[in-house]
Protein backbone atom coordinates (compact mmCIF):
# COMPACT_ATOMS: atom_id res chain seq x y z
CA UNK A 1 0.00 0.00 0.00
CA UNK A 2 2.63 2.28 -0.37
CA UNK A 3 1.41 4.07 -3.55
CA UNK A 4 -1.77 5.52 -3.16
CA UNK A 5 -4.18 7.65 -6.21
CA UNK A 6 -7.67 8.91 -5.36
CA UNK A 7 -9.91 12.18 -5.43
CA UNK A 8 -10.56 14.50 -2.59
CA UNK A 9 -13.43 14.88 -0.39
CA UNK A 10 -12.46 18.42 1.24
CA UNK A 11 -13.64 19.41 4.98
CA UNK A 12 -12.80 21.81 7.35
CA UNK A 13 -11.03 22.26 11.00
CA UNK A 14 -11.46 20.00 14.13
CA UNK A 15 -13.77 17.49 12.47
CA UNK A 16 -14.24 15.49 15.96
CA UNK A 17 -15.29 11.64 16.47
CA UNK A 18 -19.24 12.55 16.89
CA UNK A 19 -18.53 14.08 13.47
CA UNK A 20 -16.92 11.38 12.04
CA UNK A 21 -19.63 8.66 13.56
CA UNK A 22 -22.03 9.58 15.79
CA UNK A 23 -22.25 8.33 19.49
CA UNK A 24 -25.86 7.16 19.06
CA UNK A 25 -24.99 4.52 16.35
CA UNK A 26 -21.59 3.05 17.64
CA UNK A 27 -23.04 1.31 20.58
CA UNK A 28 -25.38 -1.28 18.56
CA UNK A 29 -23.33 -2.70 16.58
CA UNK A 30 -19.51 -4.17 15.78
CA UNK A 31 -20.52 -4.30 11.74
CA UNK A 32 -18.16 -1.06 10.10
CA UNK A 33 -19.48 -1.66 7.29
CA UNK A 34 -23.08 -0.51 8.83
CA UNK A 35 -21.60 2.13 10.83
CA UNK A 36 -19.78 3.22 7.86
CA UNK A 37 -23.42 3.89 6.42
CA UNK A 38 -23.13 7.07 8.52
CA UNK A 39 -19.51 8.46 8.45
CA UNK A 40 -19.87 11.92 8.69
CA UNK A 41 -23.55 12.52 7.83
CA UNK A 42 -24.12 15.20 10.32
CA UNK A 43 -22.54 17.40 8.66
CA UNK A 44 -21.95 15.76 5.08
CA UNK A 45 -25.43 13.69 4.58
CA UNK A 46 -24.66 10.54 2.26
CA UNK A 47 -21.11 11.49 2.26
CA UNK A 48 -20.85 7.36 2.14
CA UNK A 49 -22.50 6.79 -1.04
CA UNK A 50 -20.04 9.45 -3.30
CA UNK A 51 -16.67 7.79 -1.95
CA UNK A 52 -15.40 5.66 -4.29
CA UNK A 53 -12.73 3.06 -2.92
CA UNK A 54 -8.99 4.75 -2.65
CA UNK A 55 -10.61 8.62 -2.24
CA UNK A 56 -9.19 11.11 0.34
CA UNK A 57 -10.21 12.77 3.27
CA UNK A 58 -8.20 16.14 3.23
CA UNK A 59 -9.50 18.55 6.40
CA UNK A 60 -7.44 21.11 8.55
CA UNK A 61 -6.23 21.46 11.75
CA UNK A 62 -6.75 18.98 14.71
CA UNK A 63 -8.70 16.24 12.52
CA UNK A 64 -10.51 13.71 14.99
CA UNK A 65 -10.77 15.54 17.91
CA UNK A 66 -12.98 14.48 20.48
CA UNK A 67 -13.55 10.64 21.84
CA UNK A 68 -11.31 7.86 21.87
CA UNK A 69 -13.96 5.69 19.77
CA UNK A 70 -11.82 3.10 17.70
CA UNK A 71 -14.86 3.25 15.36
CA UNK A 72 -14.04 6.18 13.97
CA UNK A 73 -10.91 5.12 11.95
CA UNK A 74 -12.30 1.90 11.42
CA UNK A 75 -15.61 3.51 9.60
CA UNK A 76 -13.36 5.64 7.54
CA UNK A 77 -11.73 2.24 6.22
CA UNK A 78 -14.93 0.28 5.66
CA UNK A 79 -15.65 3.04 3.71
CA UNK A 80 -13.76 2.64 1.62
CA UNK A 81 -11.16 5.70 1.99
CA UNK A 82 -7.71 4.80 1.20
CA UNK A 83 -5.85 7.51 3.92
CA UNK A 84 -6.69 11.09 5.82
CA UNK A 85 -4.23 13.58 5.20
CA UNK A 86 -4.74 16.57 7.86
CA UNK A 87 -2.90 19.78 8.71
CA UNK A 88 -2.45 18.53 12.38
CA UNK A 89 -4.66 14.98 13.89
CA UNK A 90 -5.62 14.70 17.51
CA UNK A 91 -3.62 12.02 19.49
CA UNK A 92 -6.08 9.52 20.23
CA UNK A 93 -7.13 9.14 16.59
CA UNK A 94 -3.66 9.47 14.59
CA UNK A 95 -2.57 6.65 17.56
CA UNK A 96 -5.71 4.62 16.54
CA UNK A 97 -5.60 4.82 12.59
CA UNK A 98 -1.87 3.99 12.90
CA UNK A 99 -3.07 1.07 14.86
CA UNK A 100 -5.72 -0.41 12.41
CA UNK A 101 -3.86 0.28 9.56
CA UNK A 102 -5.22 3.34 8.16
CA UNK A 103 -2.62 5.92 6.63
CA UNK A 104 -2.63 9.38 8.31
CA UNK A 105 -0.62 12.02 6.76
CA UNK A 106 0.51 15.05 8.24
CA UNK A 107 1.21 17.68 5.49
CA UNK A 108 0.40 21.41 4.33
CA UNK A 109 -3.43 20.85 3.01
CA UNK A 110 -3.86 24.61 2.40
CA UNK A 111 -3.70 24.23 -0.81
CA UNK A 112 -5.79 21.03 -1.89
CA UNK A 113 -9.54 21.01 -2.73
CA UNK A 114 -12.21 19.18 -3.09
CA UNK A 115 -12.33 16.60 -6.27
CA UNK A 116 -8.69 17.26 -6.57
CA UNK A 117 -6.55 14.36 -7.60
CA UNK A 118 -3.50 13.00 -5.58
CA UNK A 119 -0.84 10.65 -6.00
CA UNK A 120 0.64 9.44 -2.60
CA UNK A 121 4.10 7.94 -1.64
CA UNK A 122 3.69 6.55 1.72
CA UNK A 123 7.28 5.20 2.31
CA UNK A 124 8.80 8.39 0.62
CA UNK A 125 7.21 10.68 2.43
CA UNK A 126 5.23 13.33 0.23
CA UNK A 127 1.93 13.81 -1.43
CA UNK A 128 1.63 14.76 -4.81
CA UNK A 129 -1.38 16.83 -6.24
CA UNK A 130 -1.94 16.01 -9.55
CA UNK A 131 -4.97 18.69 -10.54
CA UNK A 132 -2.45 21.26 -9.05
CA UNK A 133 1.32 19.89 -9.61
CA UNK A 134 2.15 20.45 -6.56
CA UNK A 135 4.48 17.94 -4.68
CA UNK A 136 4.03 18.31 -0.64
CA UNK A 137 6.53 16.69 1.96
CA UNK A 138 4.43 15.02 4.64
CA UNK A 139 5.35 14.74 8.63
CA UNK A 140 7.12 11.79 9.01
CA UNK A 141 5.92 9.45 11.41
CA UNK A 142 7.83 8.36 14.93
CA UNK A 143 9.93 5.31 14.33
CA UNK A 144 7.55 2.77 16.33
CA UNK A 145 4.46 3.67 14.18
CA UNK A 146 6.14 3.44 10.80
CA UNK A 147 7.06 -0.34 12.39
CA UNK A 148 3.11 -0.52 13.18
CA UNK A 149 1.73 0.39 9.97
CA UNK A 150 4.44 -1.70 8.03
CA UNK A 151 3.25 -4.51 9.89
CA UNK A 152 -0.39 -3.88 8.94
CA UNK A 153 -1.63 -2.10 12.25
CA UNK A 154 -0.20 -3.18 15.90
CA UNK A 155 -2.33 -6.71 16.45
CA UNK A 156 -0.27 -7.97 13.36
CA UNK A 157 2.79 -5.86 14.85
CA UNK A 158 2.52 -7.74 18.08
CA UNK A 159 1.90 -10.93 17.13
CA UNK A 160 4.94 -10.64 14.63
CA UNK A 161 7.14 -9.36 17.43
CA UNK A 162 5.62 -10.96 20.32
CA UNK A 163 5.27 -7.92 22.51
CA UNK A 164 6.38 -4.07 22.70
CA UNK A 165 10.05 -3.73 21.10
CA UNK B 1 14.96 15.11 36.94
CA UNK B 2 11.75 16.49 35.42
CA UNK B 3 8.10 17.82 34.85
CA UNK B 4 5.52 15.62 36.40
CA UNK B 5 5.21 13.56 33.62
CA UNK B 6 8.59 12.78 32.99
CA UNK B 7 9.17 11.75 36.73
CA UNK B 8 6.22 9.28 36.30
CA UNK B 9 7.60 7.66 33.09
CA UNK B 10 10.99 8.01 33.77
CA UNK B 11 10.12 5.63 36.98
CA UNK B 12 8.32 3.48 34.68
CA UNK B 13 11.13 3.05 32.45
CA UNK B 14 13.75 2.55 34.59
CA UNK B 15 15.23 5.40 32.89
CA UNK B 16 15.97 9.53 32.68
CA UNK B 17 13.71 10.47 30.11
CA UNK B 18 12.75 13.72 28.16
CA UNK B 19 9.84 15.16 26.17
CA UNK B 20 10.30 13.82 22.68
CA UNK B 21 11.74 10.50 23.46
CA UNK B 22 9.73 7.34 22.67
CA UNK B 23 9.35 5.05 25.46
CA UNK B 24 8.13 1.27 26.63
CA UNK B 25 5.94 2.04 29.93
CA UNK B 26 4.37 -0.51 32.22
CA UNK B 27 0.70 0.16 32.91
CA UNK B 28 -0.60 0.12 36.50
CA UNK B 29 -4.41 -0.17 35.70
CA UNK B 30 -6.37 -0.68 32.50
CA UNK B 31 -10.14 0.21 32.18
CA UNK B 32 -12.36 -0.01 29.39
CA UNK B 33 -16.40 0.97 29.07
CA UNK B 34 -19.18 -0.27 26.46
CA UNK B 35 -18.58 1.54 23.68
CA UNK B 36 -14.62 0.67 23.52
CA UNK B 37 -15.04 -2.96 25.22
CA UNK B 38 -16.23 -4.65 22.18
CA UNK B 39 -13.76 -3.60 20.05
CA UNK B 40 -11.53 -4.26 22.63
CA UNK B 41 -12.31 -8.00 22.38
CA UNK B 42 -12.28 -7.91 18.82
CA UNK B 43 -7.98 -6.58 19.05
CA UNK B 44 -7.44 -9.07 21.80
CA UNK B 45 -8.71 -11.91 19.81
CA UNK B 46 -6.98 -10.48 16.58
CA UNK B 47 -3.61 -10.30 18.71
CA UNK B 48 -4.51 -14.29 19.65
CA UNK B 49 -4.63 -13.44 23.18
CA UNK B 50 -4.55 -15.65 25.65
CA UNK B 51 -4.79 -14.27 29.28
CA UNK B 52 -4.60 -10.70 30.54
CA UNK B 53 -0.79 -10.02 32.08
CA UNK B 54 -2.58 -8.69 35.54
CA UNK B 55 -6.48 -9.35 35.65
CA UNK B 56 -6.61 -7.70 38.92
CA UNK B 57 -5.31 -4.54 37.02
CA UNK B 58 -8.51 -3.98 34.65
CA UNK B 59 -11.91 -3.33 34.87
CA UNK B 60 -14.74 -3.15 32.34
CA UNK B 61 -17.86 -0.59 32.83
CA UNK B 62 -20.63 -0.40 31.71
CA UNK B 63 -21.85 3.06 32.00
CA UNK B 64 -22.78 4.59 28.56
CA UNK B 65 -26.13 2.74 27.37
CA UNK B 66 -27.86 2.12 31.04
CA UNK B 67 -30.25 0.68 31.09
CA UNK B 68 -29.65 -1.32 27.52
CA UNK B 69 -31.80 0.57 25.07
CA UNK B 70 -31.97 -1.42 22.33
CA UNK B 71 -31.19 -5.16 21.07
CA UNK B 72 -27.61 -4.31 19.49
CA UNK B 73 -26.82 -2.64 22.85
CA UNK B 74 -27.61 -5.49 25.28
CA UNK B 75 -26.16 -7.83 22.67
CA UNK B 76 -22.57 -5.67 22.91
CA UNK B 77 -23.08 -5.80 26.86
CA UNK B 78 -23.70 -9.46 26.72
CA UNK B 79 -20.26 -9.82 25.14
CA UNK B 80 -18.45 -7.78 27.44
CA UNK B 81 -19.95 -9.67 30.53
CA UNK B 82 -18.38 -12.76 28.87
CA UNK B 83 -15.07 -11.26 28.14
CA UNK B 84 -14.41 -10.43 32.20
CA UNK B 85 -15.77 -14.15 32.94
CA UNK B 86 -13.69 -16.11 30.70
CA UNK B 87 -9.99 -13.88 31.42
CA UNK B 88 -10.83 -11.82 34.74
CA UNK B 89 -10.55 -8.33 35.50
CA UNK B 90 -13.52 -6.56 37.46
CA UNK B 91 -17.01 -5.63 35.67
CA UNK B 92 -19.02 -2.76 36.95
CA UNK B 93 -21.98 -3.03 35.11
CA UNK B 94 -25.44 -1.50 34.94
CA UNK B 95 -25.38 1.09 37.93
CA UNK B 96 -22.36 1.13 39.65
CA UNK B 97 -21.49 4.10 37.76
CA UNK B 98 -19.37 6.16 35.29
CA UNK B 99 -16.08 4.67 34.41
CA UNK B 100 -14.20 8.26 35.74
CA UNK B 101 -15.66 8.03 39.38
CA UNK B 102 -15.23 4.55 39.61
CA UNK B 103 -11.75 3.89 38.42
CA UNK B 104 -10.85 6.72 41.16
CA UNK B 105 -13.27 5.86 43.80
CA UNK B 106 -12.08 2.36 43.98
CA UNK B 107 -8.11 3.32 44.63
CA UNK B 108 -7.09 1.52 40.94
CA UNK B 109 -5.58 5.57 39.73
CA UNK B 110 -2.76 6.25 41.99
CA UNK B 111 0.16 9.23 42.61
CA UNK B 112 3.20 8.03 40.76
CA UNK B 113 1.16 5.54 38.08
CA UNK B 114 0.40 5.02 34.29
CA UNK B 115 -3.03 4.41 33.42
CA UNK B 116 -4.39 4.33 30.42
CA UNK B 117 -8.32 4.03 29.65
CA UNK B 118 -10.18 3.19 26.83
CA UNK B 119 -12.20 6.53 27.02
CA UNK B 120 -10.80 10.15 26.21
CA UNK B 121 -11.53 11.74 29.32
CA UNK B 122 -9.42 8.88 30.93
CA UNK B 123 -6.99 12.35 31.94
CA UNK B 124 -9.69 12.73 34.65
CA UNK B 125 -7.33 10.76 37.08
CA UNK B 126 -4.45 13.08 36.61
CA UNK B 127 -5.52 15.52 39.75
CA UNK B 128 -4.28 12.54 41.74
CA UNK B 129 -0.91 12.86 40.15
CA UNK B 130 -1.88 9.76 37.58
CA UNK B 131 -0.29 10.01 34.54
CA UNK B 132 -3.62 8.50 32.94
CA UNK B 133 -4.49 9.14 29.36
CA UNK B 134 -7.10 8.10 26.69
CA UNK B 135 -6.31 5.85 24.19
CA UNK B 136 -8.23 3.32 21.58
CA UNK B 137 -9.09 -0.23 22.18
CA UNK B 138 -6.37 -1.82 20.31
CA UNK B 139 -3.86 0.06 22.29
CA UNK B 140 -5.57 -1.12 25.05
CA UNK B 141 -5.85 -4.85 24.44
CA UNK B 142 -1.75 -4.97 23.82
CA UNK B 143 -1.64 -3.35 27.59
CA UNK B 144 -4.03 -6.37 28.69
CA UNK B 145 -2.08 -8.74 26.76
CA UNK B 146 1.82 -7.20 27.54
CA UNK B 147 1.08 -5.13 30.67
CA UNK B 148 2.64 -2.27 28.24
CA UNK B 149 2.26 0.36 26.27
CA UNK B 150 4.52 2.91 24.55
CA UNK B 151 4.03 6.95 24.77
CA UNK B 152 5.95 9.84 23.16
CA UNK B 153 6.85 11.64 26.48
CA UNK B 154 4.93 15.12 26.43
CA UNK B 155 6.05 18.56 26.49
CA UNK B 156 4.66 20.37 29.66
CA UNK B 157 2.77 23.26 29.21
CA UNK B 158 2.04 24.47 32.92
CA UNK B 159 -0.69 26.41 33.89
CA UNK B 160 -0.16 28.51 37.71
CA UNK B 161 -3.50 29.09 38.26
CA UNK B 162 -3.64 31.90 41.76
CA UNK B 163 -6.28 34.00 43.63
CA UNK B 164 -9.22 33.42 44.91
CA UNK B 165 -12.46 32.05 43.27
CA UNK B 166 -15.58 33.85 43.76
CA UNK B 167 -18.96 32.52 45.51
CA UNK B 168 -20.80 31.11 42.82
CA UNK B 169 -17.20 30.43 40.60
CA UNK B 170 -16.07 26.91 40.88
CA UNK B 171 -14.14 24.67 39.13
CA UNK B 172 -15.85 23.64 36.07
CA UNK B 173 -15.58 27.87 35.38
CA UNK B 174 -12.03 26.87 36.22
CA UNK B 175 -12.18 24.25 33.13
CA UNK B 176 -13.86 26.19 30.72
CA UNK B 177 -11.59 29.24 31.18
CA UNK B 178 -9.02 26.94 30.48
CA UNK B 179 -9.96 25.94 27.62
CA UNK B 180 -11.32 28.65 25.88
CA UNK B 181 -7.42 30.15 26.58
CA UNK B 182 -5.72 27.29 25.63
CA UNK B 183 -8.24 26.47 22.60
CA UNK B 184 -9.29 23.12 21.58
CA UNK B 185 -6.24 22.02 19.96
CA UNK B 186 -3.86 24.47 21.78
CA UNK B 187 -2.47 21.71 23.99
CA UNK B 188 -2.59 18.52 21.47
CA UNK B 189 0.32 16.00 22.56
CA UNK B 190 1.17 17.97 24.89
CA UNK B 191 1.10 17.66 29.39
CA UNK B 192 -1.00 20.09 31.12
CA UNK B 193 0.52 20.78 34.25
CA UNK B 194 -1.95 22.77 37.01
CA UNK B 195 -0.83 24.67 40.58
CA UNK B 196 -1.71 27.44 42.26
CA UNK B 197 -3.55 28.81 44.95
CA UNK B 198 -6.63 28.09 43.09
CA UNK B 199 -5.89 24.61 42.76
CA UNK B 200 -4.69 24.07 45.84
CA UNK B 201 -7.95 25.46 47.52
CA UNK B 202 -9.94 22.82 45.47
CA UNK B 203 -11.35 19.34 47.22
CA UNK B 204 -10.22 16.68 45.17
CA UNK B 205 -13.31 15.89 43.26
CA UNK B 206 -13.41 19.51 42.00
CA UNK B 207 -10.14 19.36 40.31
CA UNK B 208 -11.34 15.95 38.74
CA UNK B 209 -13.82 18.76 36.74
CA UNK B 210 -10.56 20.35 35.67
CA UNK B 211 -8.26 17.64 34.92
CA UNK B 212 -11.41 15.81 32.86
CA UNK B 213 -11.22 18.37 30.46
CA UNK B 214 -7.55 18.47 29.83
CA UNK B 215 -8.26 16.37 26.79
CA UNK B 216 -10.83 19.30 25.50
CA UNK B 217 -7.68 21.47 24.97
CA UNK B 218 -5.91 18.21 22.91
CA UNK B 219 -3.68 17.34 25.68
CA UNK B 220 -2.49 13.84 26.30
CA UNK B 221 -2.81 14.45 30.16
CA UNK B 222 -3.49 16.99 32.65
CA UNK B 223 -1.86 16.47 35.94
CA UNK B 224 -1.66 17.62 39.40
CA UNK B 225 0.83 17.37 42.66
CA UNK B 226 0.32 14.72 45.13
CA UNK B 227 -0.38 16.62 48.26
CA UNK B 228 -2.44 16.17 51.72
CA UNK B 229 -6.08 16.32 50.11
CA UNK B 230 -5.27 13.61 47.97
CA UNK B 231 -3.87 11.69 50.58
CA UNK B 232 -6.67 12.18 52.66
CA UNK B 233 -9.16 10.89 49.62
CA UNK B 234 -7.07 7.65 48.67
CA UNK B 235 -7.16 6.87 52.77
CA UNK B 236 -9.19 3.94 52.40
CA UNK B 237 -9.69 3.53 49.10
CA UNK B 238 -6.18 3.08 47.27
CA UNK B 239 -5.43 -0.38 46.18
CA UNK B 240 -1.57 -0.12 46.12
CA UNK B 241 0.81 1.17 48.03
CA UNK B 242 1.97 4.39 46.01
CA UNK B 243 4.52 7.51 45.90
CA UNK B 244 3.82 10.61 44.76
CA UNK B 245 6.17 12.11 41.58
CA UNK B 246 6.94 15.94 41.96
CA UNK B 247 8.26 17.85 39.51
CA UNK B 248 12.04 19.01 39.51
CA UNK B 249 13.30 22.79 40.58
CA UNK B 250 14.76 22.62 37.33
CA UNK B 251 11.95 20.80 35.09
CA UNK B 252 11.87 22.34 31.35
CA UNK B 253 8.29 23.42 30.29
CA UNK B 254 7.41 24.27 26.64
CA UNK B 255 5.52 27.74 28.35
CA UNK B 256 4.49 28.72 31.66
CA UNK B 257 1.29 30.50 31.96
CA UNK B 258 0.59 32.43 35.09
CA UNK B 259 -3.39 33.67 35.76
CA UNK B 260 -4.90 35.12 38.99
CA UNK B 261 -8.75 33.71 38.44
CA UNK B 262 -9.96 36.08 41.24
CA UNK B 263 -12.16 38.11 39.02
CA UNK B 264 -13.73 34.98 37.22
CA UNK B 265 -17.33 34.95 35.85
CA UNK B 266 -19.22 31.49 35.81
CA UNK B 267 -18.15 30.60 32.28
CA UNK B 268 -20.54 28.77 29.57
CA UNK B 269 -19.16 27.22 26.27
CA UNK B 270 -22.13 27.76 23.91
CA UNK B 271 -22.36 25.58 20.75
CA UNK B 272 -21.16 23.67 18.98
CA UNK B 273 -17.05 24.05 20.41
CA UNK B 274 -15.91 23.42 23.87
CA UNK B 275 -13.75 26.14 23.87
CA UNK B 276 -16.20 28.82 22.34
CA UNK B 277 -16.86 29.68 25.95
CA UNK B 278 -18.42 33.93 27.13
CA UNK B 279 -18.95 34.80 30.19
CA UNK B 280 -22.29 34.32 31.78
CA UNK B 281 -23.55 37.86 31.37
CA UNK B 282 -23.30 37.63 27.81
CA UNK B 283 -26.02 34.73 27.37
CA UNK B 284 -27.96 35.56 30.81
CA UNK B 285 -31.66 35.58 30.22
CA UNK B 286 -31.81 32.65 27.37
CA UNK B 287 -34.72 30.92 27.44
CA UNK B 288 -34.08 27.00 28.21
CA UNK B 289 -35.64 23.70 27.74
CA UNK B 290 -33.66 20.98 29.20
CA UNK B 291 -31.16 21.18 32.15
CA UNK B 292 -28.92 18.11 32.96
CA UNK B 293 -26.67 17.68 35.99
CA UNK B 294 -23.68 14.81 35.76
CA UNK B 295 -21.19 12.68 33.53
CA UNK B 296 -17.35 12.74 34.72
CA UNK B 297 -17.24 16.04 34.53
CA UNK B 298 -19.88 17.14 37.07
CA UNK B 299 -21.62 14.14 38.29
CA UNK B 300 -19.90 13.62 41.67
CA UNK B 301 -21.19 14.25 45.72
CA UNK B 302 -20.01 18.17 45.79
CA UNK B 303 -21.87 18.78 42.18
CA UNK B 304 -25.36 17.41 44.02
CA UNK B 305 -25.40 18.94 46.85
CA UNK B 306 -24.27 22.55 45.28
CA UNK B 307 -27.42 21.93 43.22
CA UNK B 308 -29.59 20.53 45.86
CA UNK B 309 -28.60 23.48 47.88
CA UNK B 310 -29.91 26.01 45.20
CA UNK B 311 -32.42 23.92 44.34
CA UNK B 312 -33.90 22.72 48.06
CA UNK B 313 -37.43 24.23 48.61
CA UNK B 314 -38.19 25.73 45.04
CA UNK B 315 -39.28 23.86 42.11
CA UNK B 316 -37.60 24.19 38.40
CA UNK B 317 -39.49 26.36 36.25
CA UNK B 318 -42.37 24.32 34.60
CA UNK B 319 -40.95 24.31 30.90
CA UNK B 320 -38.01 23.00 31.81
CA UNK B 321 -37.11 18.89 32.18
CA UNK B 322 -34.34 18.58 34.69
CA UNK B 323 -32.39 15.50 34.28
CA UNK B 324 -29.61 14.56 37.20
CA UNK B 325 -27.56 11.24 36.61
CA UNK B 326 -25.41 10.13 40.15
CA UNK B 327 -21.72 9.24 38.55
CA UNK B 328 -21.66 6.33 40.94
CA UNK B 329 -23.57 4.09 42.99
CA UNK B 330 -21.56 5.45 46.16
CA UNK B 331 -22.67 9.12 44.95
CA UNK B 332 -26.04 7.79 44.93
CA UNK B 333 -26.00 6.44 48.30
CA UNK B 334 -24.81 9.59 49.58
CA UNK B 335 -27.07 11.58 48.22
CA UNK B 336 -29.51 9.81 49.45
CA UNK B 337 -28.44 9.59 53.04
CA UNK B 338 -27.55 13.49 52.92
CA UNK B 339 -30.96 14.39 52.03
CA UNK B 340 -29.50 15.94 49.06
CA UNK B 341 -31.30 13.46 46.58
CA UNK B 342 -34.81 14.33 48.19
CA UNK B 343 -34.60 18.18 47.57
CA UNK B 344 -33.39 17.55 44.06
CA UNK B 345 -36.39 15.13 43.22
CA UNK B 346 -39.12 17.51 45.26
CA UNK B 347 -37.47 19.88 42.80
CA UNK B 348 -38.72 18.17 39.77
CA UNK B 349 -35.32 16.18 38.76
CA UNK B 350 -36.10 12.95 36.94
CA UNK B 351 -33.22 10.88 38.07
CA UNK B 352 -31.03 8.46 36.16
CA UNK B 353 -29.33 5.28 36.71
CA UNK B 354 -25.73 6.45 38.16
CA UNK B 355 -24.37 6.33 34.70
CA UNK B 356 -23.09 8.50 31.68
CA UNK B 357 -26.86 9.37 31.09
CA UNK B 358 -28.33 11.65 28.51
CA UNK B 359 -24.36 13.38 28.22
CA UNK B 360 -23.82 11.38 24.06
CA UNK B 361 -27.14 10.61 23.06
CA UNK B 362 -26.31 6.84 23.66
CA UNK B 363 -29.59 6.35 25.78
CA UNK B 364 -32.18 8.66 27.08
CA UNK B 365 -32.71 12.56 27.37
CA UNK B 366 -32.56 13.35 23.66
CA UNK B 367 -33.37 17.18 23.28
CA UNK B 368 -35.86 18.11 20.36
CA UNK B 369 -35.66 20.15 17.17
CA UNK B 370 -34.25 23.71 18.30
CA UNK B 371 -34.43 22.95 22.19
CA UNK B 372 -31.64 24.84 24.17
CA UNK B 373 -29.78 22.27 27.03
CA UNK B 374 -27.85 23.39 29.81
CA UNK B 375 -25.53 20.56 30.55
CA UNK B 376 -22.72 20.00 33.61
CA UNK B 377 -21.08 17.94 30.84
CA UNK B 378 -17.57 18.56 28.83
CA UNK B 379 -18.30 18.49 25.37
CA UNK B 380 -21.33 20.46 23.23
CA UNK B 381 -20.23 19.37 19.77
CA UNK B 382 -23.09 19.49 17.17
CA UNK B 383 -26.00 16.17 17.64
CA UNK B 384 -23.47 14.71 21.09
CA UNK B 385 -26.68 14.39 23.16
CA UNK B 386 -28.53 13.02 20.19
CA UNK B 387 -29.88 15.74 17.67
CA UNK B 388 -27.84 17.89 15.64
CA UNK B 389 -30.88 20.35 16.10
CA UNK B 390 -30.37 21.06 19.47
CA UNK B 391 -27.82 23.33 21.07
CA UNK B 392 -25.66 22.44 24.15
CA UNK B 393 -24.32 25.06 26.30
CA UNK B 394 -21.93 23.76 29.44
CA UNK B 395 -21.79 25.27 32.83
CA UNK B 396 -21.13 24.24 36.49
CA UNK B 397 -23.69 22.83 38.54
CA UNK B 398 -24.78 25.79 40.11
CA UNK B 399 -24.94 27.52 37.34
CA UNK B 400 -27.33 25.22 36.14
CA UNK B 401 -29.08 24.60 38.82
CA UNK B 402 -30.30 28.09 39.41
CA UNK B 403 -31.01 28.38 35.31
CA UNK B 404 -33.27 25.92 35.53
CA UNK B 405 -35.21 27.66 38.64
CA UNK B 406 -35.41 30.24 36.37
CA UNK B 407 -36.20 28.86 32.92
CA UNK B 408 -33.56 31.01 31.74
CA UNK B 409 -29.31 31.11 31.93
CA UNK B 410 -28.69 32.80 35.19
CA UNK B 411 -25.88 33.63 36.93
CA UNK B 412 -25.82 31.89 40.26
CA UNK B 413 -23.99 34.32 42.20
CA UNK B 414 -26.95 36.07 42.66
CA UNK B 415 -27.90 33.35 45.28
CA UNK B 416 -24.56 32.66 46.43
CA UNK B 417 -23.28 35.90 47.99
Amino acid sequence: MNNLYGKVFRFGENINTDYIISGKYKFKTLDMKELSQHVMEDIRPDFYKEVEKGDFIVAGENFGCGSSREQAPLVIQAAGIGAVLAQSFARIFFRNAINVGLPVIECDTSDIKEGDELKIDLEGGWVYNVTRDEKIPSVPLPPVMVRILHDGGLAEHLKKEGGFS
Amino acid sequence: MGTISEEILSNHAEEEVRAGQIVISPVDFTMSQDGTTPLTIVAFDKMEGKEFKNPDRYCAVIDHSVPSPLEGVSNLHTKMREFIGEYGGTLYDIGDGVCHQLVPEKGNALPGEVVIGADSHTCTYGALNCFSTGVGSTDLAAALITGKTWFKVPETIKLVYDGQLEKGVFSKDVALYMVGSLTHRGATYKALELSGEVIDSLSVEARMTITNMAVETGAKVGIMRCDEKVDAYLKERAKRPYKGADPSEDAEYERIVEDDLSDLPPMIAKPHEVDNVAEIEELEGMDIDQVFIGTCTNGRLEDLTMAAKILKGEHVAPDVRFIVSPASREIYLKAMESGVMDALVKAGACVTAASCGPCVGTANGIPSDNEVVISTANRNFKGRMGNINSKIYLASPATAAYSAIKGKLSDPREVMA
